[in-house]
């Protein structure tokens, strides 16, 4: 039986956070997805905060993990709070139709 | 006064040219102004004739640069005073011409205006007393000139002769320009009379110019008479007068006969302390003269255009004016200059009212037989060609024979063949002068276009100036004869001119006026003989020798050969420097190449902005692990 060590859980984070960014960058159906990655992305480095936490034996990072998840859950809320808001000014989330930032 | 003489005609100028349009007298008020300055004239040269008197008078000072001083002045002499009759009188003369002439032109205003700066341009030239107010001057006129060859812009044949005489005029005033530097290099002055002063000294200086040893006075004379070339249509600078014959016709007898072609006589007249000490340049200068004579009365022989005929007989009289000053009588010339003014602008001023009664036609083919239809401009035309040729106690009469004496005593070779031109030339004169009149007034009516009945003769508006230049032309030989060229007129010249040789006043003998008289005499049956009675003997004559009627018709070819050494090459020259040097090579590589260099960028750039939130996420990122392995490893 291997010893699950910080390397171990470091490695999940990194390969969640990768995930998250791929999902960023290769979706191209709708901004759901993009939401949905960047929750992973907050996962991937709260993971890191606790692992260290614990390694560390400082309950710090714990605490701080429930802030970032609270305030992950209110982005989430605005963020797809957005998303309705646009379907209805444009009538698709389609990510493909999304570059009015161009100008 | 003389101030008043000077600046009238540009207060004419300017009050025509900017507020023409709402005066209701315009055209006569310039007149009125040119006239006046005219009347003066007169009274100066009055007082030249009785008290010799002389002025300079400062306008203001131009350039001061250590001893070099340049003024603006007036400078009057016996010399500067004949001009100023010349110019102010004939010019005032043409002005109220012009008032009938160019009655229904919508731009009379411009065009009054155009003539007077050209009398102010003409009236600062031959009242300078030094070389660059004489440049000045000359480029004046040079400019009003085109302005008035090119008046009906809307022809292009105005257009194309307009930049012709410019251009070919700037050929001659390059030589000028170089003339005036070199005098300004060994004399350190422009001022006539300190450089007059200072030629005598500098006679034997030797100067390299293009790798050959010239004296230097020669050379200063070759490039001042180049420059006189140009503005008096000398052979091989003569092609622009011809074409000068587009612009109205009251600006062909003031500009492009009596006054300023003259102003290159006028020049080397005025620069006699310079060519007195160079024989050389004298004889090239006499040589010049002879052939310009010669080539223009062939050439006139054939011309059909009324204007072309006397243009080219200006031509030739200005020939004879360039060779009685290379024989060293600069005061003939100056006579001829004076008569030549009169009868040439008559001539001019008499065709006009000639092509006003046809309505605008010019081919002297298509006239014919109205001399009672119109038997007042008949008068002048016929006072005008005898006066031109020479017809006894007609003002051409003296100076053309003094001319001819004039050479005939110079004694050498050059000057008995000149002398020997001169009557050829003469008798060449006469025939094309009653070729213009018979096949003008006389023979048979051939114009189609106009009715017989419809020719009328020139309002008096016209026909009044001419009538005064009618008297001049007959009057101006016998009443100043013996104050130009008798016996004792170097008192009236004073020191105008400088005359190193004495001129011999012998009496010529007696074949010589005698020969010239019957030549020119005799000239008229044969020419309506020619061209009235038999005209079949010259059509056949010029269909068995079509080359040579080819060849004067077409004016010596000059037009082609010019056409052929500079116009062409240059052109090509042209075409290759605007085509393979500015577009192909500047362009392409210089503003052209930026622009589409800077064009090519933004296009690549504006892709990077695509617009797509997962894109500008994606940089960042790349930027932040960028940053963070450059924290890491350093």
């Amino acid at each position: 039986m291997i010893e699950i060590s910080l390397g171990h859980y470091l490695t999940l984070g990194a390969i969640i956070f990768s995930i998250g960014v791929l999902g960023i960058f290769l979706n191209r159906k709708n901004v759901i997805i993009i939401l949905m990655s960047i929750e992973l992305i907050l996962l991937a480095v709260n993971i890191n905060l606790v692992s260290f936490s614990i390694y560390l034996q400082d309950i710090v990072g714990q605490v701080f993990v429930i802030f970032i998840l609270t305030v992950a859950a209110a982005e989430a809320a605005i963020g797809l709070a957005i998303i309705v808001a646009y379907y209805k000014n444009k009538g698709s989330i389609n990510v493909e139709t999304i570059n009015t930032l161009k100008g | 006064m003389e101030y008043l003489i000077i600046f009238l005609p540009l207060i004419a100028s300017i009050t025509s040219g900017f507020f023409g349009k709402y005066l209701r007298f315009n055209d006569f008020i310039v007149s009125f102004l040119i006239l006046t300055s005219a009347i003066l004239s007169i009274f100066i040269f009055y007082e030249v004739i009785i008290n010799n008197y002389s002025s300079n008078k400062l306008i203001f000072n131009w350039i001061t640069s250590g001893n070099f001083i340049i003024n603006w002045s007036i400078n009057v002499d016996a010399l500067t005073s004949v001009m100023l009759v010349v110019v102010s009188l004939i010019s005032s003369i043409i002005h109220f011409y012009s008032i009938g002439y160019m009655s229904k032109d919508q731009h009379k205003p411009r065009f009054m205006a155009y003539l007077s700066l050209f009398t102010f341009s003409m009236l600062v030239l031959i009242t300078a007393d030094n070389f660059l107010q004489l440049f000045f001057g000359w480029e004046g006129v040079g400019l009003c000139s085109y302005l008035l060859i090119g008046f009906w812009y809307q022809k292009p044949a105005a257009n194309s002769a307009a930049i012709k005489a410019f251009i070919v005029n700037r050929v001659g005033d390059f030589g000028f320009a170089i003339g005036i530097f070199l005098i300004f290099i060994f004399c350190k002055t422009l001022n006539f009379n300190e450089v007059f002063d200072l030629i005598p000294s500098l006679s034997d200086k030797e100067i390299f110019f293009f790798g050959l040893e010239f004296n230097l006075i020669t050379l200063i004379c070759f490039m001042l008479f180049f420059g006189a070339m140009g503005k008096s249509a000398q052979i091989f600078l003569h092609t622009w007068l011809p074409d000068a014959m587009e612009g109205p016709t009251p600006v062909s007898a003031l500009i492009h006969a009596a006054t300023m072609v003259t102003a290159g006589v006028f020049l080397i007249v005025r620069c006699s302390p310079i060519f007195e000490y160079s024989e050389t340049a004298l004889n090239f200068i006499t040589l010049v003269g002879m052939l310009t004579a010669f080539f223009a009365a062939t050439v006139a022989l054939v011309q059909n255009d009324i204007k072309k005929i006397i243009a080219y007989s200006t031509c030739s009289q200005l020939g004879y004016m360039f060779f009685a000053v290379g024989v060293g009588a600069y005061h003939v010339a100056i006579f001829h200059l004076f008569t030549h003014a009169f009868f040439k602008a008559l001539l001019f001023l008499g065709s006009g009212c000639v092509i006003h009664s046809f309505n605008n036609e010019q081919d002297i083919r298509l006239m014919g037989g109205v001399w009672k239809k119109i038997p007042y401009t008949y008068l002048l035309m016929i006072i005008g060609t005898l006066a031109l040729t020479g017809f006894p106690f007609l003002s051409g009469y003296y100076s053309k024979d003094a001319i001819i004496e004039s050479a005939y005593f110079k004694g050498s070779t050059i000057g008995y063949y000149a002398a020997f031109i001169g009557i050829g030339v003469a008798f060449l004169t006469s025939i094309y002068s009653w070729r213009l009149i018979f096949k003008t007034f006389h023979g048979k009516y051939k114009n189609k276009k106009n009715s017989f009945n419809k020719i009328h003769e020139s309002p008096i508006i016209m026909l009044l100036p001419a009538s005064i230049l009618g008297i001049g032309s007959i009057l101006t030989g016998i009443l100043f004869k013996d104050l130009f060229i008798g016996e004792d007129n170097y008192n009236f010249w004073g020191d105008s001119i400088l005359f190193l040789k004495n001129i011999l006043h012998t009496h010529p003998p007696d074949w010589l006026p005698i020969t010239i008289i019957f030549l020119v005499t005799v000239a008229i049956p044969i020419s309506y003989y020619l061209y009235i009675m038999n005209e079949k003997i010259l059509i056949n004559f010029t269909i068995r020798n079509k080359k040579f009627y080819n060849f004067f018709l077409n004016k010596w070819y000059f037009d082609e050969i010019y056409d052929f050494i500079f116009i062409k090459p240059i052109k090509k020259l042209g075409v290759f420097f605007w085509y393979k040097g500015d577009i192909k090579t500047i362009d392409r590589f210089g503003p052209d190449g930026f622009a589409k260099l800077v064009k090519k960028i933004s296009d690549r750039s504006v892709n990077f902005q695509s617009g797509y939130i997962y894109h500008y996420a994606f940089i960042m990122l790349i930027g932040l692990s960028i940053l963070l392995t450059y924290l890491i490893v350093y």
